[in-house]
């Protein structure tokens, strides 16, 4: 790890005035610090959030969630509010990383995790995410784990987060703020595909914080399911995930959110896919012909083409387990 | 990001005053910022019990107890542990007796050559801290941020499903302020 100073300031208009272009904020550090033990990020200054009052869950006027960004990850998804009200959530979040990691990483940090695509994890390599212009070697190398939606010549890495593909079905929204003031994200605005730029994984810029996430209202808690497919059974990042939220009327679908992880820079989603779902009614006909429909918009490479099965298959056990009530196993 | 630094800013990087509760004693340390927990442990207290797996968050060899919940100590910075509750696997037996835990670990040999073992035994308190595992597959599931490469998971779920209904209740469950 390179030499860095440290401030742990105490207010977030201190921390923002404390950030730089060599800066960056530090609160679980789970993976900042691992990348700084890799070579891979080397920031001459640490600034400590963690002392800042950011770490509370409080409902919102609209009857929503407003999650501070210091919330840990683990304290989210046990919170009684989640696991009764957003319990899709709750799922993703357990469904990631380990409990010790849970207990450490923050709701804010969860979001802005890179890649672990392992060329860009290898120094040694070039990669355009880490070094702009070097090449891609993982679109013509070892590619099974990449993405096989949204996919740019220049990158074809996947985002790692659970927790933002339950966020993205959820239509959760980030809020930020700079030196040029506050402002809110739609999360489907929040993570960038790679196109000419991969080094940019969000709209953040150098100088925001985010401060909190806000859930609304309506936290499809009846009927919800996330699933998640890896290589192993536990404590490792999805080969394919969805998270399946339905408002249904009877057997007949009022509303449907499908996103899914592990295909792309940022979690899925398919809103043609989603509108026709509206008015549908239940039925394991009804959902492969939306896994079918989401699934002919996919460009897999030389070795992940079986994420295209795979994630037809997922796609309908999760809006079919959402149908049953969640609990389907 | 890379950067080069002053002369000024690099005379900056001072050793940081801090103060925790580490095994039930306060201690007043200076750490440089970039010193994990878990080289602070070993290398400066001689606290060898947490050990360094593959120091990447990945294997919890170095798993201790931070106000009674389980970290990975390799990803922990030692300056932001002012002020914390620190207990490690040192920290765990009483005077007169190991911890309920520890014992279950020896009676259902758990282990093989150990390298795991205070990861796993420090883990397993932090799973019970939680109150969250009470099947055996649970606790597989929640102990999954433990590898054992020696293979002994089924000894070890089985020494944590005894050990469980032993160790000190939860206080109250999480986000219940």
């Amino acid at each position: 790890m390179n030499p860095f100073q440290y401030s742990k300031p105490e207010t977030v208009q201190a921390a923002i005035d404390l950030s730089s272009p060599v800066s960056r904020f530090i609160a679980g550090g789970t993976n900042l610090l691992d990348l700084m033990k890799e070579n891979l990020t080397r920031p001459a200054h640490l600034i400590d959030i963690t002392g800042l009052p950011l770490a509370d869950l409080s409902e919102t006027p609209s009857g929503g969630v407003m999650i501070g960004a210091l919330v840990s990850n683990a304290d989210l998804a046990w919170h009684p509010w989640i696991e009764r009200r957003y319990p899709l959530l709750s799922q993703a979040i357990l469904a990631g990383a380990s409990p010790q990691l849970r207990n450490m990483a923050s709701t804010g940090g969860n979001l802005l995790q890179r890649t672990r695509c392992y060329y860009f994890y290898d120094a040694n390599v070039p990669c355009n995410k880490r070094q702009p212009g070097s090449g891609c070697p993982a679109r013509s190398g070892l590619n099974r784990i990449h993405a096989i939606f949204g996919a740019s010549d220049q990158c074809v890495a996947t985002h790692p987060s659970d927790m933002c593909v339950a966020l993205a079905a959820l239509e959760a929204v980030v809020h930020v703020l700079g030196r040029g003031g506050a402002r809110t994200i739609e999360f489907a605005d929040f993570h960038r595909l790679p196109g000419d730029a991969p080094e940019r994984d969000n709209q953040l810029a150098d100088d925001e914080l985010i401060t909190a996430i806000e859930l609304p209202a309506a936290g499809f808690a009846e009927h919800s399911h996330y699933l998640k497919v890896r290589d192993r059974a536990s404590y490792a990042f999805a080969l394919v995930s969805v998270a399946a939220a339905l408002e249904l009327d009877g057997p007949v679908i009022r509303q449907a959110r499908l996103a899914l992880g592990g295909v792309a820079h940022k979690p899925w989603r398919d809103r043609a896919v989603e509108s026709w779902l509206s008015g549908q009614t239940v039925s394991r006909e009804t959902f492969t012909a939306a896994a079918d429909a989401l699934l002919q918009n996919a460009e897999p490479l030389e070795h992940n083409g079986f994420k295209v099965r795979l994630a037809r298959r997922a796609i309908v056990r999760a809006l079919s387990d959402a149908a049953l009530g969640g609990q389907a196993k | 990001m890379s950067a080069t630094l002053s002369e000024a800013t690099q005379a900056s990087f001072v050793r940081h005053p801090i103060r925790l509760t580490l095994n039930g004693q306060v201690r007043e340390l200076q750490v440089l910022p970039w010193t994990t927990l878990l080289d602070l442990l070993r290398e400066q207290l001689d606290l060898v019990g947490s050990k360094k797996g593959c120091d990447h968050g990945q294997c919890g060899a170095c798993t201790v107890l931070r106000d009674g919940k389980r970290i990975n100590a390799c990803l922990t910075l030692a300056v932001m542990c002012d002020g914390v509750e620190l207990t490690t696997i040192e920290g765990l037996a009483g005077d007169d007796a190991l911890h309920p835990m520890q014992q279950a670990f020896i009676t259902h040999d758990a282990f093989q050559c150990g390298y795991c073992t205070p990861g796993q035994i420090c883990s397993a308190v932090g799973l019970a801290n939680e109150g969250r595992a009470r099947t055996g597959a649970q606790i597989s599931e929640l102990m999954s941020g433990n590898l054992c490469r020696c293979g002994a998971y089924n000894n070890i779920r089985d020494a944590i499903e005894e050990a469980l209904p032993l160790c000190p209740q939860p206080q109250a469950p999480e986000g219940e302020q």
